[in-house]
């Protein structure tokens, strides 16, 4: 086996690499992205806590957690913001009620819309022509799958820099299942200062989950906290609890990444018919299991974050 | 991305860029040393791919607008975002007057984003003291710019 030629063999001309060529190059590629940076960590200065809610599986409740919570620390008085950074699968900014109008554009940024309790949202589901159009980019088919990514990536940065929040105390985003999409994000935010990950008691989801759970603690993000969702149903009647998985796949997982449980929230149907209709069950129903849990979650959130601030 | 003159062993130097409408991109480069210049060809699907980091090749020329790449990127976006008046952002953009011509080829642009590609246009108009906008003055801009897919 011949060795690998070096830099500049072929043709007999010692080619300089890269980073031996100390211009930055006509491009300013690096400064663009470097001022792109710049722009959202100005923007989140303003923000007391960057809050992620995620999962790694669908469909165990990521958005109707996120909702419910922001809707309670907002009827406490803080300032509260919400991402949705499901750019396919938004369903944040109805869940908390924010009108489909316009978004004023200022010099400062993009207005965010407002939801109940005055929470400040930006959603893709804004900014479609109706409520069931999916997003499609312009853009040629062939090789769609090798800008699409980027582009989101970009979008999402977007979402979060050229907002303009204004001064918030918490800012939760909402993120899509999928545990690359936990990497996505934590590779664009300058600073992530808690992270609550969504399960349900069953196993499929204690898998996915689980390795969510891995990424954070790589990540070293300091305050982690586990959300089991769809624990059991509570008989109306007679208050008898019955769960809704054989499994425990919430508890397997918290022995076994050694997360604390912040919140263990029963099924209730009426919490999504609540919140789907824009009407956070914590707050209409302040009184319910679900809702007790709610407000749970919210007081350990708050006091991981002011214990690590 | 640099590209390095072999012969010269000099950085080539950023000179044009061109978009002819079709999602391709040309770019040309020239050596400050031997003159020479080449241009970089990209495909529609490379063109997007450099456009999707926010970025502009050669540098950008005006600033960023809020939520530009998904602005100009979203295909199935609605009257979603309320610009302001550009005369009122741009005082000096107020005295640049639209040719019929142009008007009727910004009609064109979706509504999702006309807003933002008008200001911008204005701005380019304004800052150069051009009094009227017409088709040529946009196809200038969209170069000079580099408004990848306005």
């Amino acid at each position: 086996m011949s060795p690998r030629p070096g830099p500049g063999a072929g043709r007999g001309h010692s080619i300089r690499t890269y980073h031996e060529v100390a211009d930055p190059g006509a491009e300013g590629v690096v400064a663009q992205i470097r001022d792109q940076a710049r722009r959202l960590s100005d923007r989140l200065s303003r923000v007391g806590a960057v809050v992620a809610v995620a999962s790694g599986k669908g469909g165990v409740g990521k958005s109707a957690v996120t909702a419910n919570l922001a809707a309670v620390l907002a009827s406490r008085g803080r300032a509260v913001g919400a991402a949705d950074v499901d750019l396919h699968g938004p369903s944040l900014a109805r869940m908390l009620g924010a009108p489909r109008a316009p978004l004023s554009v200022e010099e400062d940024g993009v207005q965010p819309a407002r939801g109940t309790q005055d929470i400040r949202i930006m959603s893709m589901d804004l900014l479609l022509t109706s409520a069931d159009a999916p997003v499609r980019w312009r853009g040629p088919d062939e090789g769609a799958f090798a800008w699409q990514g980027t582009l989101e990536a970009g979008a999402v940065r977007e979402f979060l820099a050229d907002t303009a929040w204004g001064d918030l105390d918490i800012l939760l985003l909402d993120l899509p299942p999928g545990t690359d999409r936990l990497a996505r994000i934590l590779e664009i935010l300058p600073r992530l200062d808690a992270l609550l990950l969504v399960t349900t008691p069953s196993e499929a989801a204690r898998a996915a989950v689980a390795r969510s759970a891995r990424l954070a603690r790589e990540a070293e993000i300091r305050v982690t906290g586990l959300v089991a969702n769809m624990t059991a149903w509570r008989c109306p009647g007679c208050g008898r609890e019955t769960p809704l998985y054989e499994a425990d796949g919430a508890g397997r997982l918290a022995s076994d990444s050694g997360l604390a449980r912040w919140a263990e929230i029963p099924f209730d149907p009426r919490l999504a018919a609540a919140t789907d209709g824009g009407r956070p069950f914590a707050i209409v129903e302040p009184n319910s299991p679900a809702s007790r849990e709610f407000r749970g979650l919210a007081d350990r959130l708050e006091a991981e974050i002011g214990a690590h601030a | 991305m640099k590209f390095l003159c072999v012969t010269c062993d000099a950085v080539m130097e950023y000179a044009e860029r061109q978009l002819p409408g079709d999602g391709t991109m040309a770019v040309v480069y020239g050596c400050p040393t031997c003159a020479r210049e080449i241009a970089l060809l990209t495909n529609p699907m490379e063109t997007r791919l450099v456009s999707g980091l926010g970025i502009q090749v050669g540098g950008r020329s005006v600033p960023d607008q809020p939520m530009e790449l998904i602005r100009s990127a979203l295909a199935t976006g609605g009257d979603a975002f309320a610009d302001r008046a550009p005369e009122s952002v741009v005082p000096s953009a107020g005295s640049v007057s639209w040719s019929e011509d142009a008007r009727l080829r910004l009609q064109s642009v979706p509504t999702f984003v006309r807003g933002m590609v008008k200001k911008i246009y204005g701005e380019y108009a304004a800052e150069r003291g051009i009094s009227e906008i017409t088709p040529e003055i946009m196809d200038r801009a969209r170069v000079d710019l580099g408004l990848e897919g306005m």
